[in-house]
């Protein structure tokens, strides 16, 4: 899956897995101070603690492979795995709902499949789908937005305890699953609060936005992925916005809340799972953008990017088959020939 | 038919060609009941007391069964002992029958059970047949229990939950508390931590032989070596 089947001219940079690596980190700490700022300083114990957790267990893994530990070490995808998957899990997380996912996600979804480069699915979003099934209350209570924990809450919240104050609330996509074709229910919960989607989480979904923006300016990302993904999401909620809007939410809705942005630029762009050719990025994004819809609206979960992503990677080298581009003089020359 | 090897039967049956770590048969039951060890126990003796009695009723009528319809015959005496098998548990285990429900009568379509009458009762006598049929079972119920207790221990942080269900008041006090206050991880009740727990058992079971092969490589090499050359053409007269 990590061929180069992009038609030539093949020219290449020199930069290191390292170095890009590090430049998604960098891209996704507008998200984060965006997330603390929200709801609490949890996500930060979050993202560190995950750090530590994945390091040491691909330092472990790596060992016993028989693999040089600090030279994969410095390839920083554990790090973007476990930043990612930092990022994904509620603020109120405890020490130990990271821990599982994050060593499952390095130990399992990645090492035992034969490290960087061969696993079939994204690490980050096998981990999140397995805290996801195991403990589904854990994974959906986030703080409702701008009333974050005081740090002294969000560490007791991290090491297990229970604060005096409750802080959770629904999250807008929960509360429109909840009333969905309820219009009235709906204007009197107010969940836009006259906005995008919410406050809070358009905040963090922007701040995701920008970060993906500096990747396709550095060129990390190429454009298909997150535009065709974002497509896939708004063009069938426009659709069905139009038909009822009391049912089905709005474009702008879906596109700004949840994990919609952080999905579209950070996870479904990781270049080992996803599909390889233009056309065929292209296609497996649209897909996930569409699944994501689907499972929103109909489904049991009130958030689907990781479900549809794992989806698609599993479908990734179906597409890859049937996008190859043609080596350049090869069309006329395979007239006629198998397909 | 040359002398029996029984030794290489019981080797068989519960290690070098395991039903369900080298064989990879009979999943189904396999992977689905095996979320507690006594729903694992009760389905792993109900599959052995079939495989003894198919492998021993194939053995003494393999004389007059024609290959042509040997499948059909097979699938019969399998059947007919599988429902002897579903009114016992109904009789005498009616909860574990009641929770196990579909995965008994599937017991026909368990590929080891016919898979053994075939490839081995029909072309021996009937007491290596039968030692065959129940080390088989005996092999598959090891990795059932083991896999019950690992998805048990993790997913609940129990063992020996239920024993009752299946040997009477006599184990109601087998419960094991081995974590107190878990919070459960469903994970590994559901589905995918079956395959993940069998894979790990297979893996496991494969580290284990290469080191057995190593072992017994490093053995060798240390006997002295008399003389390596081997006779390739015919005799020399």
């Amino acid at each position: 899956m990590s061929l180069i089947n992009a038609p030539s001219p093949h020219t290449s940079r020199h930069t290191d897995t390292g170095a890009v690596m590090r430049q998604v980190v960098y891209a996704t700490l507008p998200g984060l101070a965006v997330l603390v700022w929200q709801f609490g300083l949890g996500s930060l114990l979050n993202v560190l603690w995950a750090v530590l957790v994945a390091l040491t267990c691909e330092a472990l893994f790596l060992r016993a492979r028989g693999k040089p530990v600090a030279f994969y070490l410095k390839d920083w995808s554990a790090v973007v795995t476990a930043v990612l998957l930092g990022l994904a899990l509620p603020s109120t997380a405890p020490w130990w709902l990271t821990l599982i996912g994050v060593g499952f996600a390095i130990v399992v979804a990645k090492q035992l499949y034969g490290g960087l480069g061969m696993n079939p699915f994204n690490p980050a979003m096998i981990g999140y789908v397995l805290l996801l099934i195991s403990f589904p209350v854990a994974m959906t209570q986030w703080v409702a937005p701008g009333d974050a924990p005081a740090p002294a809450d969000s560490l007791a919240l991290f090491l297990g305890q229970t604060p005096a104050d409750a802080f959770t609330g629904a999250t807008p996509l929960d509360t429109f699953r909840t009333w969905a074709g309820d219009a009235e229910a709906l204007a009197g919960r107010d969940i836009l609060a006259g906005r995008l989607a919410g406050p809070g989480w358009e905040a963090v979904n922007l701040a995701f936005l920008l970060g993906g923006l500096y990747l396709l300016a550095r060129r990390i990302i190429t454009w298909q992925i997150p535009v065709a993904f974002l497509a896939g999401l708004a063009l069938p909620a426009l659709i069905a916005h139009q038909v009822d809007a009391a049912r089905f939410a709005g474009p702008l809705f879906h596109l700004f809340s949840g994990g919609a942005m952080l999905g579209a630029f950070f996870i479904a762009t990781d270049p080992v799972s996803a599909a390889t050719s233009r056309l065929g990025r292209f296609i497996y994004a649209l897909l996930i953008g569409l699944l994501i819809w689907v499972i929103r609206t109909f489904g049991g979960y009130p958030d689907a990017v990781a479900f549809a992503v794992l989806l698609l990677n599993l479908a990734a080298p179906f597409i890859d088959y049937y996008t190859q581009p043609r080596a350049y003089g090869h069309r006329k020359a395979n007239k006629g020939a198998n397909p | 038919m040359a002398e029996t090897d029984y030794r290489k039967i019981t080797l068989d049956g519960l290690w070098n060609n395991n039903p369900a770590t080298v064989q990879i048969l009979g999943l189904c039951p396999l992977l689905a009941v095996t979320g507690t060890v006594v729903n694992a126990l009760g389905l792993g003796l109900a599959t052995l007391v079939v495989l003894m009695g198919s492998n021993g009723a194939v053995s003494l009528i393999r004389a007059y069964v024609t290959d042509a319809v040997r499948l059909p015959a097979f699938v019969m005496i399998i059947a007919a002992l599988v429902t002897v098998i579903e009114m016992l548990m109904r009789a005498f285990t009616f909860e574990l029958y009641e929770i196990l429900g579909i995965f008994i009568p599937l017991i026909v379509t368990n590929c080891t059970v016919l898979g053994r009458a075939d490839a081995f009762a029909s072309k021996n006598p009937v007491l290596p047949s039968l030692l065959d049929g129940f080390m088989m079972g005996a092999g598959f119920l090891v990795i059932l229990v083991i896999l019950g207790g690992m998805r048990e221990l993790i997913g609940q942080g129990t063992l020996f939950d239920n024993m009752q269900l299946l040997l009477g008041p006599v184990a109601s006090d087998w419960r094991l508390e081995v974590f107190s206050d878990y919070p459960g991880f469903l994970f590994a009740v559901l589905p995918p931590g079956a395959f993940i727990g069998l894979g790990l058992i297979i893996a496991g079971k494969n580290v284990i032989d290469r080191r057995l092969k190593a072992a017994r490589k490093a053995k060798q090499a240390d006997q002295p070596t008399t003389s390596r050359r081997v006779r390739t053409t015919g005799k020399v007269s």
